[in-house]
């Protein structure tokens, strides 16, 4: 597959390490309620959707950039790339 | 329709008129007591436990393509029960019985073929870690060996003992482990529980369930509803979009794993060799095709096809470990997709909707779980109790906390 | 024998005459021919055994798609099994044997099968072989085993090299016959870097193989002609030899070379082949069509094959099959193959043609409305029998026939990813449909365009589309072939014997019947259940007849029956060409320390930890065991000194503002309030709650830290960090990066350690006690000037410290420091000796850190704050996980000469051993030199509260059981007196 990296254009994906779904960035406030409960959504309960998948890689053997894709489960088809801090920003994740 | 020796003599002699199907087409009635969605190893296996071991009838089983379509008819074969933690070996060392008495078990040869399975030792810590895991089979009641150096090199002189990255330092072994003629399993199940009355339905997708006040009364499927009393989902890679038709969630994710096979040769491997310090496992079946694997491709997929790095990956492994098969040419490569769960163990176990179990979260161990899988599911189907081999794989253990992580690899499935 | 079959013209260069020998019979062939063809020149008629029923059988095809004609080609380490004869090109001293027999090719033993083949029907083996349950593996596998596969491997390592390398292109194309020249042509001019590739060491395709004029030129002189044009462009590659042999996502197409395989051997500093990762923009499938047979009764007899590779043969390779040739066809192709052939003087016995309505052929015994419906001849073929169209029977003496039952085309790489092919009635074949793999386009008989102007046109045609390109195509020349036009014909369904559909795998009509017949009806289900397109040509010449077969059976059409797809790759690849460079010892790259030199001069003993290679120990004269050396090692540093190279740690550096706040909430324990000039121990957990690794972190500066990692985790520690700060905290002020690489670091550890140091660190840094206490750390200078990082802490339970200094300097400093420590009898130490000191002092590692423990069972569980948010700490508190009452603590062999292993479990004394008993597990054992005694750590239920019992550590594994007293898992200096000292 190829990766279209915001910052460098297309890489192999070979150069990238795969995490998982992007949710994983939407860790729950340990202050929240039922953090326990929320917590355990977030590591373990997915959607695992066959079809669009946003998506967590991280740019290992280059920049070290982590990536929000959005690709496609059933045909592995990429329509967007992200700098996934920047998804974590807009997501209101900052401190 | 007994198979045996005479029967095949009997037949060459006139013309093989007499073979019926080995199992009836069947069409959906309108209500089961018993509904298995999905007509893969663990599906057709859970049906035939039903209606042999617990006395069920009224059965079904509902495949949206063909059976046995899915892994069990693309994997690398493999079986054995070389686990480690206490909520796998019982249920590992249970499937081998089973394996044990298979063809007997089902009139149907499925080529049970124990000619062991080698893991090879690269490290000190692996050895560790290996004579732990070995420990654990034989206080579980299973067989384990731990080999040195040499003694690999007797048995598998054609190993790289030369000039190898990683030396090989010995090896677990299981005798009892070896491999299995996949497609015949599913076929060999099939024709048993067809024999004891289970409809198999295939080209029968489940679109859909029925669901009422927490209870599921039946299931919506592309050949109309079938209604049914209790029903099991075991769909393997598709468990997450299946699941999702109920409403749930799970700790699972369906990633692709590639297998090849090679050109047919010669007898050259005496079992399965796992290789310790990269992504390499082959045996070679009695076609004499060299059947091997490696690592998932890592991304979440449900494509049944992979990428090349991995096919690099595991061919350098292979290189590796055994340099006499530079010239041995890769015949063909498939993707299955595995639904990796959080821990790398499976779930065997009621849901929240009454009515409905389910069974998935094989990730690579499907194949060789297929008949405790089906064991333990009919059980749990039959009795609402789990079985006394499978009460680890519960649907809640990540909520409590007791994860049957056998790699340790935490809950990231790619890992496991 | 002298080429008896050898006819005028071609494309062989007669001059260079090449000796081969096949089966250990000598023959002569010439420069331009494949094995196959030198063989049928030679009049070699019989080539190979069939899979199951070792049947005799000759060349079927002139291609990649052969499944018949299979040799091991060379001898020695380079033999290579199921090799086709119609794709190696012959060179001199060609070396073949036929494969798969016992005994000669003539008289194979094995050949029995062939009389028991009514006992061998399709799945026999599923229904038999049962009882007694024993005898399958004792008896029935092992004689199936032997009797199955095809050649022998040579079971020696592979003495020659592969490469791989990676392209880059505007426009692939695949296939370099008609259509993919033009395209060539057409791409090449416009100046896109086109690359064309083409298994053949010709390219051309059918232009080499048919006689009609292009325009002016022979179809073969035009081929040429745009060959050298395409040579002369430098955005060209051309690749003959070259397979594209699977597609893969976004453009992505995998391709081998075969560099060297036309050549006796590899020529010095070359590879036999290389694997071509090619990255286009485009892609044009350009790679023509496969003739099909027609199955009848026997007829797998050498000398029966494809009436286009006859006309290969007879055309491109100047070899006629046989004396007295017969063609069966269902199309004008077949025609042709007679036309050719008698052009070449060769006798056509009879042109049977399955259409009644087809256009009489002057001048032949064209038998319209007729099907051929045996053939006999044992080793090859003698007589066909043909039905009239009268009815009436005939037999024909004849020693070759061509059989043409149309043309399939090449959709394999459609299908690799999720094309499904379209099944098109008029050529009644598939052509490519459903979506086509990312930038592929088809033209060319590939897209069942089966003459050659529209192969021409087509392929410019779709070169201009694929590129974009404005204006028009290049002119290409007019060809005088028109369609074939096939009336569909399948199998000659008359007769009781058998006719094979899978030449290679036996698969006959009669089994297709079997398989509906017994429900396995699915093309999945007949494929599995009979082995069909399982076979190394996987089906290219088969699969469809029989999805015809079946079709006919369920009284379906063919679509309805099913479709053929093909998985990767087109034909099969040598393993070590996907492998590269990527073997033995370059297996994985190797890393070395900075100490690496100086170690292998002191004859240190190396071992691979993860990528890296590690003294293990440093052995002296008369050391006859790893241990005895280990022992010396272990008690110099506990007397003295000694100095471990711990490069191989990783390191990360973080610095910033919020660089504090950030490593608080990546430790489970507190870093907010470290000051600067202090190193604390840090453990982290993974999110599940689960003990993920361990380090120290050093605060250098108010903003700045250095991390450190185990080695095996360094790199995932890095992705970890870089996880949390990109997408959990994008707005703290933290940047990290690796230094693993860039610094030399050495343990320093015993008594003496400071002593040590003292002679070296520049006299304006104190790093005494009172300075310089335990855990602190500071950037100094060394060696008059060198800049260093100095860290007090201890892995071993000594007084010790870590010294950093750019890595470039670590060679100088350990020969430094050697030399320093003379007067203390200093030692160097490796990874044994690392490994006792650490498990004497009851320092976790990786068997402890192995992803399956918790703080709690380390226990550690008091360093999880509950104070702060910090990954992993919510998640720990689950109940099951702090219900595992598994604790860390030692354990002594009660009788000294016991050994403790690593890997044993802990039962209670007295308790029967099985799993239900089980206690534990001992995680690390050491010979502990200080204690004289065999010592481990591990996992004890409630072990913190069960010090002093005595239990046995059962290794049934290798029968040596011991009993063990649990102890505190700290063996030496407990109270931590001599690191502080």
């Amino acid at each position: 597959m190829i990766i279209n990296h915001p910052l460098l254009g297309p890489r192999d994906s070979q150069e990238f390490t795969y995490l998982g779904d992007a949710s994983l960035m939407h860790r729950p406030d340990r202050q929240g309620e039922n953090a326990g409960e929320a917590f355990y959504e977030y590591q373990y309960q997915r959607d695992n959707p066959a079809g669009l998948h946003r998506e967590l890689w991280y740019h290992e053997q280059g920049d070290r950039s982590w990536l929000v894709v959005t690709r496609d489960t059933t045909t592995h088809e990429i329509t967007d790339v992200k700098l996934a801090r920047d998804v974590a920003r807009s997501e209101g994740r900052s401190t | 329709m007994r198979y045996s020796g005479f029967r095949v003599i009997k037949e060459a002699l006139t013309g093989h008129k007499g073979w019926g199907p080995a199992w009836r087409d069947a069409a959906p009635k309108p209500h089961y007591d018993f509904v298995i969605i999905g007509g893969g190893g663990h599906g057709l296996a859970t049906a035939h436990y039903l209606a042999k071991v617990y006395g069920k009838a009224n059965i079904a089983v509902v495949e949206k393509g063909w059976i046995g379509g899915g892994n069990v008819g693309r994997n690398t074969t493999i079986i054995r029960s070389n686990y480690l933690l206490d909520g796998n070996e019982p249920f590992y060392e249970h499937s081998m019985k089973l394996w044990e008495g298979l063809e007997q078990d089902l009139n149907y040869n499925a080529m049970v073929s124990q000619r062991g399975i080698m893991n090879l030792i690269h490290t000190d810590a692996q050895r560790d870690a290996f004579r732990r895991r070995g420990n654990a089979m034989i206080l579980n009641g299973a067989d384990a060996e731990l080999l040195s150096a040499a003694d690999v090199k007797r048995e598998a002189p054609f190993l790289n003992f030369d000039n190898a990255r990683f030396p090989i330092k010995g090896a677990l072994v299981q005798r009892r482990g070896g491999s299995v003629r996949h497609d015949a399993v599913a076929w060999g199940y099939a024709r048993a529980a067809d024999s004891r009355g289970v409809d198999i339905i295939q080209n029968c997708e489940v679109t859909g369930f029925r669901i009422e006040q927490g209870k599921v009364l039946g299931v919506e499927t592309s050949r109309g509803y079938i209604g049914a009393g209790k029903i099991g989902c075991a769909v393997a890679g598709s468990s997450g979009r299946v699941m999702a038709m109920a409403g749930m969630r799970l700790p699972i994710e369906s990633h692709v794993l590639q297998a090849f096979v090679s050109e047919g040769l010669k007898p050259v491997l005496p079992g399965v060799i796992t290789f310790g310090a990269g992504h390499f496992y082959v045996s070679q079946s009695d076609k004499g095709g060299l059947v091997f694997g490696g690592d998932l491709d890592g991304y979440n997929s449900y494509a049944q096809r992979g990428n090349l790095p991995v096919v690099e990956d595991v061919c350098e492994g292979g290189m590796a470990l055994m340099p006499m098969i530079g010239r041995v040419r890769l015949l063909r490569m498939w993707g299955g997709v595995m639904d990796m769960s959080m821990d790398g163990s499976p779930i065997i176990d009621q849901t929240p909707v009454d009515g409905l179990y389910f069974n998935g979260g094989w990730c690579y161990g499907g194949f060789k779980a297929t008949p405790a899988s089906g064991y333990a599911f009919a059980h749990l189907l039959a009795t609402d109790k789990p079985h006394d081999t499978a009460k680890a794989y519960r649907l809640d253990r990540f909520r409590t906390g007791r994860m049957i992580d056998e790699r340790g690899a935490g809950p990231q499935p790619n890992l496991h | 024998m002298s080429q008896v079959n050898r006819l005028s013209g071609g494309l062989v260069d007669r001059e260079t005459a090449l000796d081969f020998s096949f089966d250990g019979k000598r023959y002569q062939g010439v420069a331009g021919d494949t094995l196959a063809s030198a063989l049928l020149a030679n009049g070699v008629r019989l080539m190979g055994r069939s899979f199951k029923y070792h049947r005799p059988r000759g060349v079927l095809s002139a291609g990649s798609e052969e499944p018949n004609a299979l040799v091991e080609l060379r001898d020695g380490a380079r033999r290579e099994p199921n090799t086709r004869a119609t794709c190696v090109e012959l060179y001199d001293g060609l070396l073949a044997n036929s494969q798969n027999r016992i005994g000669s090719l003539r008289f194979d033993a094995m050949a029995v099968n062939d009389l028991l083949s009514p006992f061998l029907a399709a799945g026999f083996y599923y229904k038999t072989f049962m009882w007694p349950r024993a005898f399958w593996e004792k008896v029935y596998e092992p004689i199936i085993r032997n009797a199955a596969g095809l050649g022998r491997l040579s079971k020696q390592e592979d003495p020659d090299s592969y490469d791989k390398g990676f392209l880059h292109c505007d426009l692939l194309i695949v296939g370099a016959g008609p259509a993919g020249l033009a395209a060539a042509l057409t791409a090449g001019r416009s100046g896109k870097r086109v690359i064309l590739a083409d298994e053949d060491f010709r390219m051309g395709g059918r232009l080499n193989c048919e006689t009609f004029a292009l325009g002016d030129q022979s179809g073969a002189d035009w081929a040429a002609a745009t060959v050298a044009e395409l040579t002369g462009m430098d955005n060209v590659r051309l690749l003959p030899r070259t397979t594209v042999l699977g597609a893969f996502d976004h453009g992505i197409y995998a391709a081998v070379e075969r560099v060297s395989d036309h050549l006796t051997q590899p020529a010095a500093n070359r590879v036999r082949q290389t694997l071509w990762r090619i990255y286009a923009s485009r892609t044009l499938l350009t790679a023509g069509a496969t003739e099909r047979p027609v199955a009848f009764e026997n007829n797998d007899r050498p000398g029966i094959m494809l009436a286009g590779a006859m006309r290969s043969y007879a055309n491109r390779w100047a070899v006629t099959p046989g004396q007295k040739v017969a063609v069966f066809t269902n199309n004008d192709d077949g025609l042709r193959t007679a036309v050719d052939l008698a052009a070449k003087g060769v006798t056509i016995a009879a042109v049977i043609d399955s259409r009644k309505d087809a256009t009489p052929l002057e001048g032949f015994n064209h038998l319209r409305g007729a099907l051929v419906v045996n053939s006999r001849g044992r080793l090859g073929l003698r007589e066909i029998s043909v039905r009239l169209a009268d009815g009436s029977l005939h037999k024909i003496a004849c020693d070759a026939l061509g059989v043409s039952g149309g043309w399939n085309p090449n959709v394999q790489l459609t299908c690799h990813q999720r094309g499904r092919p379209v099944w098109d009635d008029t050529l009644a074949a598939f052509v490519p449909g459903g979506s086509l793999p990312t930038g592929m386009s088809v033209a060319g008989a590939a897209m069942g365009d089966m003459t050659t102007t529209g192969a021409l046109v087509s392929g410019a045609r779709a070169a201009m589309e694929a590129l974009e390109l404005s204006g028009s195509a290049p002119d290409m020349p007019q060809a005088e072939d028109a369609p074939c036009s096939p009336t569909p014909l399948w199998f000659v369904s008359e007769g009781k014997g058998r006719a094979w559909v899978d030449l290679q795998n036996d698969v006959t009509v009669k089994d297709v019947k079997l398989s509906h017949q017994e429900g396995f009806v699915s093309v999945e289900h007949l494929k599995r259940y009979t082995t069909l397109g399982m076979a190394t040509d996987q089906g290219k010449t088969s699969n469809v007849t029989a999805l015809a077969v079946m079709a006919e059976l369920t009284g379906k059409t063919i679509p309805e029956t099913g479709t053929t797809i093909f998985r990767p790759p087109y034909t099969p690849v040598a393993i070590g060409a996907f492998a590269g460079r990527s073997s033995g010892k370059d297996f994985r790259p190797t890393r070395l320390t900075p100490s690496h030199k100086w170690a292998g001069e002191q004859g240190a003993e190396f071992v691979e930890v993860g990528a890296w290679l590690r003294a293990q120990w440093f052995p002296k004269a008369g050391e006859s065991s790893w241990r005895q050396s280990v022992d010396r090692e272990v008690l110099a540093v506990r007397k003295s000194v000694g100095v471990c190279d711990v490069t191989t740690l990783g390191k990360i550096d973080v610095q910033g503002a919020d660089a504090a706040t950030f490593l608080n909430r990546i430790y489970c324990n507190g870093f907010a309030k470290l000051a600067v000039g202090k190193v604390r121990y840090g453990l982290m957990l993974r999110e599940d709650g689960m003990a993920m690794d361990d380090g120290t972190a050093a605060r250098m500066a108010e903003d700045h830290f250095v991390v450190t990692t185990t080695t095996a985790n360094a790199v995932g520690i890095s992705r970890h960090m870089e996880f949390a700060r990109q997408c959990l905290w994008p707005d703290l002020d933290v940047t990290l990066i690796s230094t693993t690489e860039a610094w030399a670091q050495y343990a320093v550890a015993g008594p003496n350690a400071r002593k040590l140091l003292q002679k070296i660190v520049d006299p304006e840094f104190d790093i005494s006690n009172e300075a310089f206490p335990f855990m602190g750390c500071g950037e100094i200078t060394v060696c008059g000037g060198l800049r260093a990082r100095l860290f007090r802490i201890s892995f071993s339970g000594e007084l010790a410290f870590e010294l950093a200094v750019p890595t470039q300097y670590g060679d100088a400093l350990i020969r430094r420091l050697m030399a320093e420590g003379e007067e203390f009898d200093v030692v160097a130490y490796g990874t044994e000796t690392l490994g006792v000191l650490r498990i004497e002092k009851g320092h976790a590692a990786g068997n402890e850190l192995n992803g399956q423990t918790s703080a709690l069972n380390l226990g550690m569980g008091r360093m999880v704050s509950k104070k702060k948010d910090s990954i992993g700490s919510i998640l720990s508190e689950r109940e099951g996980m702090t219900a595992d009452r598994h604790r860390f603590v030692g354990f002594k062999a009660v009788n000294a000469g016991d050994a403790v292993v690593a890997g044993a479990h802990l039962m209670n004394k007295g308790s029967v051993e099985n799993a239900a008993n089980d206690q534990g597990w001992v995680s690390s054992a050491a010979y502990s030199p200080v204690l004289g005694s065999s010592i481990g750590i591990g996992f004890l239920v409630d072990g913190d509260t069960r010090l002093g019992e005595i239990m046995v550590a059962a290794n049934p594994l290798e029968g040596s059981s011991v009993n063990v007293e649990v102890v505190s898992a700290h063996f030496v200096d407990p109270d931590g007196e001599r690191l502080r000292g």
